[in-house]
């Protein structure tokens, strides 16, 4: 009962702050709804028993995606206050494909049967991952942080001044 | 676990739904990089939720969600690079303004 308390408000909570995400005209205040909507992502993650990825879920988004974002949000500011139309000419279609989107989905996924297994999480659970990343996923791993050297790379070569 | 799967998955999706919206309806470009974001957020829900409800003992779910998260970081990077670039060069990042590529 606690625990169902507990995500609906926190769902709920998640839910305006990705709707603030979207509507709100201010870019900036948009930032900071994103940060909301991640905190709570986290507190999911918490709820699911995943306490590591909760912390990564804050350490790499809160941490270092938002304050990119916001970064970048100040350094093209000019267009932040005079922003005329916050949505593009099209953005009724868009809404009527995402409702329609949101309704289809929604529908298949309360139809769809899965086997639900009652078994507990496993204690060593972290230790767990930090072998899955060394043993089985090691290439993916891998390649993994090849691509985050890959994307470092190019964001210096694609913000340089030339 | 007293809260049913469906109810994890119809957030995710409902969240899903809202970022799709920011992605194809803003015209800021960073607008539309925090669009993206809360989809990508709404897929780690769904892999967390069915990790823990089918899944467990086997941790390959939570892996798999280090990965996104690796993702993630990569795009954003890139695509806030690829803004102030943009911006330096155009003034806008209106993706509407954008159009060298149309024929």
């Amino acid at each position: 009962m606690v625990g169902q308390a507990l995500f609906i408000l926190t769902a709920g909570i998640t839910l305006l702050m990705a709707l603030g995400v979207v509507l709100a005209r201010n870019l900036f205040h948009a930032a900071l709804f994103l940060v909301g909507a991640f905190f709570g992502i986290a507190v999911l993650f918490i709820l699911l028993e995943a306490e590591f990825l909760g912390a990564a879920q804050i350490i790499i988004y809160i941490g270092a995606i938002a304050t990119l974002i916001v970064f970048a949000i100040m350094l093209s500011r000019h267009v932040m206050g005079k922003e005329a139309g916050a949505y593009n000419r099209n953005w009724y279609f868009a809404l009527a494909g995402v409702v329609f989107f949101f309704l289809l989905l929604g529908w298949l996924l309360i139809k769809m049967p899965f086997n639900l297994v009652t078994a507990e999480v496993p204690a060593d659970a972290i230790a767990q991952i930090g072998q899955g990343f060394v043993g089985h996923y090691v290439v993916p791993f891998e390649v993994a942080s090849v691509l985050l050297l890959v994307a470092l790379i190019g964001a210096i070569m694609l913000a340089r001044e030339r | 676990m007293t809260v049913p799967l469906s109810w994890y998955l119809i957030f995710a999706t409902a969240l899903f739904s809202i970022g799709f919206f920011g992605v194809l309806a803003r015209r800021n470009a960073i607008a539309v990089l925090m669009g993206v974001e809360l989809m990508l957020n709404a897929v780690n829900v769904n892999l967390v939720a069915f990790w823990r409800y089918l899944t467990p003992t086997d941790l390959s779910g939570q892996i798999f969600v280090v990965f996104v998260f690796a993702v993630a970081a990569a795009e954003a990077a890139v695509g806030l690079a690829l803004m102030i670039s943009i911006y330096r060069t155009r003034k806008s990042i209106n993706v509407d303004e954008l159009n060298e590529l149309k024929l």
